[in-house]
């Protein structure tokens, strides 16, 4: 492992991209980073730029109006990138299903690495998905295997 | 001196969702703005006439997750009126309850989400520690955390076990105490009022005119409180103050909320004590005709849904107009004449949730070319709607 991977696992920075789901998953993602679950004990911080971030936290349903930002967002960060999809939404469009201006799932505009369901999923739950990419990026992409 | 464009959004760390303002700047002064809304469009009101009100109900929960109850109850009143239903008073009570409660953590959220905004991370800590508790006797209430679906047409779906009622009455004045610090340090820490204390002056008689509603138009002294001028569930039964506040600045605004917070625990506890005793539900038909409207005092203001149902198991129209919608055209006038670096708080002080405010936008209007684009409904209908 060379000097950058194994800084990269220690302190994953994210991005959090809000787009348009209900707020239910961007308060849990918040929530994540405060006293009661904080992430930050294990180096994991939120960062306002893009071209600071490791990671990319989506949650919410994607609309066809928020796509194209999201895509360039996600040109904007540095490789090696990774994406998370928190939330139902995020993961196939939820109770949105059906309307015609929402994709259903992330991963028809730009490639997920770890999906997140629940609606909201709890601080636990997102923990746990940041968890196993650190699990993946250390087993060179491999599904968390060790 | 020229005028510069600022752009802010879609994405951009003080907007904690997707939405562009475009600001015109000379030097550091605001002169004008151009908020551009509908990032957040997800075309509800129209999903809404596929479903019935079992699954309308998931559907309207999911138009906000900050004020789901809100948004649970308003629909659930309006089908109720349509559908000619009356919930018994025992659920009335715990809807309060719910209701409440969604309220608490909401304040909490958003004056926790303005001390990061000015820089003041250990305040924002603090609040959302606090809120934790809250969350949590929600969840033990209600069976999940956010978005519960605990308000259902005809009543509410649990009871409330007397262990969780001794539970409530014990931690909520331990939290009453926590908050009369933080009323405290908001009130007299230079850190928060340099930057609150006369920004974003408007005065109450320009927001009347411009339709604002909620926290937001009681900072300036006018007493609008749906629970208070129009009373819904029990609030007839329930003793309350009405907060106003009349500097109407950013600083009033914070503090309306923080003294809602107070207020609120004490209607939590009195419902509690009050609690009638029967059933939490009644049945509702499953075809409605009829008409119904429900008006609800969210968090954020008056939030009003209307629905109208033809005999059949779906609504044949359903409207909603939410509360932040009301008060952009008042946020707007705020930021004008002041410096850049309070447009954060200015835009925190109104509590903005764009899920809420972008349902149906219909026109599509070109900011930058001034270009205005309307659509009839038979032209979405073709385009988008295939069903
Ligand atoms: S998954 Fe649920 S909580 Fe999350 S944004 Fe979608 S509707 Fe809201």
């Amino acid at each position: 492992m060379g000097i950058v991977q194994w800084a990269r696992i220690k302190s994953p920075w994210i991005l959090h991209f809000p787009s348009p789901g209900c707020n239910g998953c961007d308060i849990e993602v918040l929530a994540a980073l405060t006293p009661r679950y904080d992430v930050e004990r294990f180096g994991i911080l939120l960062k306002p730029s893009p071209r600071h971030a490791d990671i990319l936290i989506v949650t919410g349903a994607v609309s066809k109006q928020v796509a194209k930002r999201l895509k360039r967002i996600y040109e904007q960060m540095p490789e090696p990138k990774f994406v998370i999809a928190v939330g139902t939404c995020a993961v196939n469009g939820n109770v949105f299903q059906g309307s015609p201006f929402v994709y259903e799932g992330v991963d028809r505009v730009i490639p997920v690495d770890v999906y997140i369901p629940g609606c909201p999923p709890r601080p636990e739950a997102i923990i746990h998905g940041i968890v196993t990419l650190i699990k993946k990026i250390k087993g060179g992409g491999n599904g968390g295997k060790k | 001196m020229s005028t510069i464009s600022l752009i802010i959004g879609p994405q951009h760390p003080a907007l904690h969702e997707a939405e562009r303002f475009l600001f015109k700047v000379e030097g550091e002064t605001v002169i004008d703005v151009i908020p551009r809304i509908g990032y957040m469009h997800r075309g509800i009101e129209k999903l809404m006439e596929t479903k019935t009100f079992v699954e309308g109900l998931y559907l309207a929960e999911r138009i906000c997750g900050i004020c789901n109850v809100a948004h649970t109850l308003c629909f659930a009143e309006a089908v109720e009126q349509a559908a000619d239903v009356e919930v018994p008073p025992r659920a009335k009570y715990l809807r309060v309850i719910a209701h409440e409660f969604n309220r608490l953590h909401s304040h909490l959220l958003l004056l926790g989400v303005a001390a990061e905004l000015m820089g003041f991370e250990t305040l924002f800590m603090l609040f959302w520690r606090d809120r934790e508790l809250v969350m949590s006797l929600f969840e033990e209430l209600t069976g999940n955390r956010v978005i519960s679906a605990y308000v259902r047409v005809g009543g509410v779906t649990r009871d409330i076990s007397p262990t969780l009622a001794d539970k409530i009455k014990d931690k909520l004045p331990k939290l009453y105490k926590r908050i009369e610090r933080y009323k405290k340090v908001l009130s007299e820490d230079p850190t928060f009022t340099t930057r609150t204390i006369d920004v974003g002056y408007i005065s109450g008689s320009k927001l009347l005119a411009l339709g604002a509603v909620g926290p937001t138009i009681r900072g300036s002294g006018v007493k609008i409180d749906l629970r208070y001028t129009d009373p819904y569930e029990v609030y007839d039964e329930i003793p309350f103050n009405v907060i106003t506040y009349k500097e109407g600045d950013s600083w009033a605004r914070y503090m309306v909320r923080i003294d809602e917070c107070l207020e609120l625990i004490n209607i939590v506890l009195y419902a509690l004590d009050h609690l009638p005793q029967g059933p939490i539900c009644t049945k509702v038909p499953r075809t409605i005709e009829g008409e119904g409207e429900g008006r609800v005092e969210a968090p954020r203001g008056e939030l009003l849904h209307h629905t109208i149902w033809r005999g059949g198991v779906t609504p044949w129209r359903h409207r909603v107009r939410t509360p932040t919608y009301a008060n952009i055209p008042g946020v707007c006038e705020m930021f004008k004449g002041y410096h850049v670096a309070d447009i954060p708080i200015i835009l925190g002080s109104i509590d903005p949730c764009f899920a809420c405010t972008d349902r149906t936008t219909v026109m599509l209007l070109d900011v930058e070319s001034g270009t205005k684009k309307t659509m009839t409904i038979g032209e979405i209908k073709k385009k988008y709607w295939r069903r």
